[in-house]
């Protein structure tokens, strides 16, 4: 029997709002406690919600950019339940009239581009949190989450792995934190968490089969353990002889499994009926051109400006363009370069920039924004290499340098002398040298051995410091040995 | 002094012949004797009044004139008042004090009024007669066997017996307006939008709205003035260019097209009731009013709909009495769930409860569309039967209750006995009209009647307009309850 294992993700991602959805308190993470829950957010006699305008731009940005219905008219209602971390005793949501309807993302698996459509988005708030540990025998509540803006994105059960689910999960992340910048990804911090939807069917069948939940997913690599662990337990059941029960489950990361956490007896009844203290959420032709036009220009059309008009390959435009804060600090390069003079500048700039540059950031754990070296300096530093001032190697050490602070590009290439050594008369001195003493190379080579001509350039290059012109060393040692 | 209006009052203080300090004692002293009478109050602080009557003093001294300043006032204990005791009339917050104003409190508080207290009333504002309250009963003083009205008695009892000159209330299904009318006094409930309901402890949000109660129309005038207006903190507050609600009190009413309901004047009113109101009819045709009848053919309606939506709403809003952050928690109990029962079973009371229940119902899974969606779009449907009315006359006039002041315990042991006294203050609620009550008369016990005016949006001041010229002509709202000398 083939099955087919059909998946639906939905994810809670935390709009980057500076206060809460609907109160004035700060949403800023790891605050003692209790210390950033307002009245509002306490649920105290008598309060009310004031929708924060800050949330509805961040949904309607979403919006746009995934192609999406944008609702002119949506409804905030009342999701009922009781929990301590809940303090109204309900979750101020959206049902019936979300404020994003459709959409599609798309996605790359592998070699195959796919593209998910979306079912809907809408805005709610977060509830605070529960700790179970560091307590004696007691939960802790903190209410300082209470409130935060969410905006629930959820997807047609369009995926058919966890690979696809994950690069889905993968490309969503990317779109909301890079690309239009709402929400800061931070998912231990949970500002963006998964639930799986996963049900399994024979393989041709258009039916769906029942599916099973897991919640609060909070790493990439969870959610593709939980949804292989889950169909697997789904597979084995059917084929087993028998069915699976409609259930929310949990994945536990130490045992590797799904464990079930309510059963559709014990299905909760939310009794939705619209806020009455909060009209319906109106959304005007100006609001939207204005966050259309606020928006910067999505991530996917830079990469492909980068391949149409800069001429880079495909592989080094993904690379240069998987955040904002990368792309725009090699724009910034670009501007300060001259291809018209130096042919070929811009494409190895691009290369070195996701190469050494990016190596040196990473060790450092800094953003691109935050480079102690701007890009008119690594601009300079490029061009030194094409203009022949200095060597390929010299720009290796000179980048160190210029790492560790050690001074300005054209400051250090006067302090340490590396102005490459052009003149012909020169180097041509020094690959004489270092022909007559190396015999046994200069005859290896002439037997044939490609290895042995390396050496000798290694030779010259060792005895100008590495201030030669590589190009220039093989050309002379070429042309005396007659090769 | 007892019977001076906010107005006399206002030119006695401004006059020096009375500071705000005598003013206070005076009344908190007649507070003092009176509470064991009327049980009108819940909670005393003299402190804290006559800090603010000494403040207020001094904002006299510096020769402020605005209209308030130094006037007692009493707030019924659903407004939050920072530093006081606030109870809504429940066991659940028997302990909370309020850590902010309301935002109709912070008005007055502005306008330099005095408070006094803060007044008796149903649990939640879930009542008709004020017995529902944890803290007891309040007594008529017309008679201090019989109900005031709910769910803000204390709130009418006190002005009837003279307490205070002035008093807020909150009306949802009537509890403004039914009050007045069994007590004897005026009071107002504004369009709703008017008065914001930030800190006003919320029971029915689509349908609560903050008014004043006063012995006459005038100054009902003068505290609308200054609870009213615009609040960010509400949603649902309305930005309107603000109004003065008295401007219009001395226009001439002659010509003025008096709806009067045909549905009104069915049979279920006492005869003490009807004859008053025929009465009241006769004194506005002799002020050259033209009697209209009209029709608001759903209002069979209103009382269901009401009772499906207002119980749906409540319940949701008192989701938060959990025993987890404030108010009460049960003593003793076995886990979360456990707390949860024992602390909501013990500390609401059996009307809340029912209410609840009644709330939760409509709108669980299977019965939303019978019942709550049914009855948003029946709320409709009333709404619209008074535009329609409102094309042919200028304001509506009827009784706003069905009977004078009935004994304690009288209708206590039957629910839907109780919700019959609000048929005819409902539907403005459920329209968001605006609506009021004045003294028209007395049935054969002496026992007070109340006039409802209702108007069509933001018409306040036409209704004060209307209420002022009868109060001109005639003396109803000047009696006094038996026993009080002036």
């Amino acid at each position: 029997m083939k099955w087919e294992i059909v998946i639906g993700l939905e994810t809670h991602v935390q709009l980057s709002t500076a206060s809460k959805i609907f109160s004035g308190a700060p949403t800023a993470f790891g605050a003692v406690p209790n210390t950033q829950a307002s009245a509002v957010d306490i649920a105290l006699p008598g309060v009310l919600p004031v929708l924060n305008k800050g949330a509805v731009e961040r949904a309607i940005r979403f919006g746009l950019a995934v192609n999406a219905t944008i609702n002119r008219r949506s409804v905030f209602a009342r999701k009922n339940y009781f929990y301590p971390d809940l303090p109204k005793g309900y979750q101020i949501s959206q049902y019936e009239l979300p404020i994003i309807s459709g959409g599609k993302l798309n996605i790359v698996v592998g070699e195959q581009q796919k593209t998910v459509r979306l079912t809907r988005a809408h805005l709610e708030e977060d509830a605070g949190k529960s700790l179970h540990e560091n307590f004696q025998e007691v939960t802790g509540i903190d209410l300082n989450r209470a409130g935060t803006p969410l905006l629930e994105i959820v997807s047609e059960p369009d995926m058919r792995s966890a690979v696809e689910a994950v690069a889905y999960a993968k490309a969503l992340h990317r779109l909301v934190v890079e690309d239009i910048e709402i929400c800061d990804g931070n998912m231990q911090e949970g500002s963006f968490r998964c639930d799986a939807n996963v049900s399994v069917r024979p393989f041709g069948s258009d039916k769906l089969g029942t599916r099973c939940e897991i919640k609060n997913l909070n790493s990439f690599r969870f959610l593709e353990r939980a949804i292989e662990f889950e169909t697997q337990r789904q597979i084995d059941l059917i084929e087993d002889g028998g069915t699976v029960v409609q259930e929310t489950r949990l994945y536990d990361p130490d045992r590797d499994e799904t464990r079930s956490m309510r059963s559709k007896e014990d299905a909760m009844d939310y009794r939705y009926f619209p806020d009455p203290d909060l009209p319906p959420l109106v959304v005007s032709e100006e609001e939207i051109n204005r966050v259309h036009s606020q928006m910067p220009q999505p991530l996917d059309a830079i990469r492909t400006n980068y391949e149409s008009k800069l001429k880079i390959t495909a592989n080094t435009a993904a690379l240069l363009t998987t955040s904002r804060d990368k792309a725009g600090f090699f724009d910034k390069t670009v501007s300060e370069l001259d291809p018209l003079t130096f042919p070929g500048i811009v494409e190895a700039t691009a290369n070195a920039t996701i190469g050494e540059f990016s190596g040196f950031m990473n060790s450092a754990k800094l953003e691109f924004s935050k480079s102690p070296i701007t890009p008119r300096e690594w601009a300079k530093l490029q061009t030194r290499v094409a203009d022949g001032t200095i060597s390929e190697k010299s720009r290796k050490d000179l980048l160190k340098a210029m790492f560790a602070g050690e001074g300005s590009v054209d400051e250090l290439i006067e302090k340490r002398g590396l102005t490459q050594i052009s003149d012909v008369a020169t180097v041509e001195k020094i690959v004489d040298r270092i022909i007559a003493a190396n015999p046994k190379s200069v005859e290896e080579f002439k037997v044939g051995k490609e290895k042995a001509f390396n050496a000798l350039v290694g030779q010259v290059m060792k005895a100008t410091q590495g201030r030669a012109n590589p190009a220039q060393v093989n050309e002379l040692l070429k042309k005396k040995l007659g090769g | 002094m007892l019977n001076l209006t906010i107005k006399q009052l206002r030119a006695e203080l401004a006059a020096k012949r009375v500071s705000s300090i005598e003013v206070a004692r005076y009344f908190l002293q007649r507070i003092g004797t009176l509470q064991p009478v009327y049980n009108a109050l819940i909670s005393i602080d003299e402190e804290k009044s006559l800090a603010q009557a000494r403040a207020a003093d001094r904002l006299i001294a510096a020769g402020s004139a605005s209209p308030l300043i130094g006037i007692p006032i009493l707030h019924k204990d659903i407004f939050c008042a920072k530093g006081w005791r606030t109870t809504c009339g429940s066991k659940m917050l028997a302990d909370f004090v309020a850590p902010y104003d309301a935002h109709v409190v912070e008005r007055f508080n502005v306008a330099g009024a005095v408070v006094l207290g803060k007044t008796n009333m149903d649990e939640f504002a879930m009542g008709s007669s004020n017995e529902t309250s944890f803290y007891g009963a309040v007594k008529n003083p017309w008679d201090v066997e019989r109900v005031p009205g709910g769910s803000s008695g204390g709130s009418a009892a006190a002005v009837a017996a003279r307490l205070a000159p002035a008093a807020t209330g909150t009306d949802t299904g009537g509890s403004i307006r039914q009050p007045a009318a069994l007590s004897g006094v005026c009071g107002l409930k504004p369009t709703y939008g008017v008065c914001s309901r930030y800190g006003m402890i919320a029971f029915a949000s689509s349908l609560d709205q903050a008014g004043p109660f006063a012995k006459t129309a005038e100054d009902l005038a003068l505290l609308l003035n200054t609870m009213a207006g615009f609040d960010a903190r509400d949603s649902t507050s309305l930005e309107r260019t603000p109004e003065d609600y008295a401007r219009n009190l001395g226009r001439p009413v002659n010509g003025l097209r008096i709806g009067l309901p045909k549905e009104f004047f069915t049979a279920g009113m006492d005869s003490g009731v009807a004859q008053a109101i025929e009465t009241a009819l006769a004194e506005f045709r002799k002020l050259g009013c033209e009697p209209v009848e009209v029709s608001l053919p759903n209002m069979k309606l209103a009382v269901p709909v009401y009772y499906v939506l207002a119980p749906a709403e409540a319940s949701s809003n008192l989701a938060r009495y959990d025993g987890v952050r404030y108010g009460y928690r049960a003593p003793e109990y076995a886990d979360l769930t456990d707390m949860y029962k024992k602390t909501r079973a013990q500390g609401f009371g059996a009307e809340v409860k029912r209410r609840i229940l009644i709330g939760t119902y409509v709108l669980s899974h299977g019965y939303y569309d019978a019942y709550y969606l049914q009855a948003q779009k029946l709320r409709h449907l009333i709404a619209d039967d008074f535009v329609a009315a409102f094309k042919q006359c200028d304001v509506i006039l009827g009784p706003t209750a069905p009977t004078t002041a009935f004994k304690l315990g009288e209708k206590s042991a039957d629910p839907v006995q109780m919700y019959l006294s609000d048929i005819y203050t409902i539907p403005a609620n459920l329209a968001g009209l605006p609506a009021m009550s004045i003294p028209c008369g007395f049935d054969d016990k002496g026992l007070p009647v109340g006039l409802q005016i209702i108007g069509d949006y933001f018409a306040e001041a036409r209704m004060l307009n209307i209420a002022h010229q009868y109060q001109q002509a005639t003396d109803w709202h000047a009696r006094l309850p038996p026993g009080m000398k002036e």
